[in-house]
């Protein structure tokens, strides 16, 4: 099996005999059955399913957008729209802050940019140590199915980079299904957001990239 | 035994034409319709997310809750909507019949919602709701061991028919009618049977054999509606 295949759950993938079930996958007597439903993929005998729908996976060192839901007297809780709730701590601010001065900083309803830290039982923590991290003062969101973002970034970017080298436009991408797009003019950040909704309605058609292309060139004129 | 004569004029093994299809509530992480001939149901899955109220939190597996409803017009005489004595009994069914195919342990604290709606009812509406919510499970992405299909078997006088439809659930003639909803995973396990009529222990296990047929006719039907969704 080479190319990939949509796969339901409790479909056979691949004999277990020369494979090993990855995500998503199980071993079930001499063959490979899939989990769930998504597309089949095998690369170095491992099978796994790469999921095609359904609500956001959160996954360690994920940089995602998320709104902040509620502040504590140590932190921040972040909605990411995963099922878990996110949390901020206090500790992630590198200056000083009061007890009582949280709400100076991050309030709620505001949106944020930031990275899976750490994944564990009682939930998921969040860092903002890093330069593109941090609260969104301006600009403006889109939100996408989580499960189109590969489509959005591209191969290597080359999808995205297209758009920005387009419209002008800094545009960060969280892997929860967020978009930040920030340009010095709201047409270009318009016409961003026109694209990366073409792209996820359009994320099955082959040749997307030249298809963006003429899309963003149409609409400059 | 050949020579019956279904008042649809369907062969007794033979299913109504069936209609599936997946996605059709955007807003849902996933839906599905699946069609028995006149009967529609649609559902549409939300989560896993947190549940809620908080003392419904189960700390060692996830949830499922299931909802059945039909709509007020979905048959000839107005359903008063709400609740009902009825549809309480086969949300719970609904739940038992595709619990034993998840994989939700892994999801603690948290609910898998299952919103069924029978939009147009003629007979079988707990089974296209089954349909459905099995497909519309798989289209949200949660874990599956196998996917579920469900089929009513009918025993009208003392013949066995898949499939029943309205007239037939009301028949009257010699030992009247008997309904029995079955469901099975692809694996060929039964999930669910429900049973409330008269049956010889020979002609239950005749009709189990029977559901387990026209299940994999169902399940193809439901593959082929999760294939096209994705395209």
């Amino acid at each position: 099996m080479t190319e990939k295949k949509i796969v339901i759950p409790g479909e056979i993938i691949a004999e277990a005999k020369d494979n090993l079930p990855g995500e998503g996958t199980e071993k079930k007597g001499n063959d490979i059955v899939a989990l769930r439903f998504g597309l089949a993929e095998e690369s170095n005998r491992l099978v796994k399913v790469i999921p095609l729908s359904g609500i956001y996976q959160p996954r360690r060192g994920n940089l995602v957008i998320g709104k902040v839901e509620n502040i504590t007297f140590n932190g921040w809780v972040i909605d990411i729209g995963s099922a878990e709730r996110a949390f901020l701590p206090l500790s992630e601010v590198p200056r000083y802050v009061n007890k009582d001065g949280l709400e100076e900083i991050m309030g709620i309803g505001d949106m944020v940019i930031v990275k899976i830290w750490s994944m564990n039982k009682r939930g998921i923590d969040l860092s903002i140590r890093s330069r593109e991290l941090g609260k969104v003062e301006e600009g403006m969101i889109v939100k996408i199915n989580p499960n189109k973002v590969p489509r959005i970034i591209g191969k290597e970017g080359s999808m995205i980079n297209l758009i920005k080298d387009e419209t002008k436009c800094n545009i960060t991408v969280g892997q929860n299904g967020l978009i930040w797009i920030k340009g010095d003019k709201i047409e270009d950040e318009l016409s961003s957001k026109k694209a990366i909704l073409f792209i996820s309605e359009k994320s099955f058609v082959v040749g997307l990239t030249e298809k963006v292309k003429k899309f963003l060139e149409e609409m400059k004129k | 035994m050949t020579n019956f004569k279904r008042p649809d004029g369907r062969k007794v093994d033979e299913l109504r034409p069936m209609k599936a299809k997946v996605g059709v509530v955007p807003n849902a992480d996933g839906s599905a319709m699946f069609q028995f001939g006149d009967t529609i149901a649609i559902a549409a899955v939300y989560g896993p997310k947190k549940m809620h109220p908080q003392h419904m939190q189960d700390p060692e597996k996830g949830t499922l809750r299931c909802t059945y409803n039909m709509l007020s017009f979905s048959v000839t005489d107005r359903i008063r909507p709400g609740p009902s004595r009825r549809s309480t009994e086969i949300s719970k069914i609904t739940g038992w019949a595709l619990e034993p195919a998840l994989m939700i342990d892994k999801y603690a604290n948290m609910v898998v919602d299952v919103h069924i709606n029978i939009l147009q009812a003629n007979a079988s509406t707990r089974c296209a709701g089954i349909n459905a919510a099995a497909m519309a499970l798989a289209h949200a992405g949660i874990p599956m061991k196998d996917m579920v299909s469900s089929v009513s078997i009918g025993k009208l006088d003392k013949q066995l028919v898949v499939d029943v439809n309205k007239k037939e659930e009301d028949w009257e003639e010699g030992e009247g009618a008997t309904d029995i909803p079955i469901t099975f995973t692809n694996n060929g396990e039964l999930t669910h049977l429900q049973l409330d009529g008269k049956i010889t222990t020979k002609q239950l296990k005749e009709a189990i054999e029977l559901a387990r047929k026209s299940c994999k006719e169902i399940y193809e039907v439901q593959k082929e509606a999760l294939k096209k969704v994705a395209e």
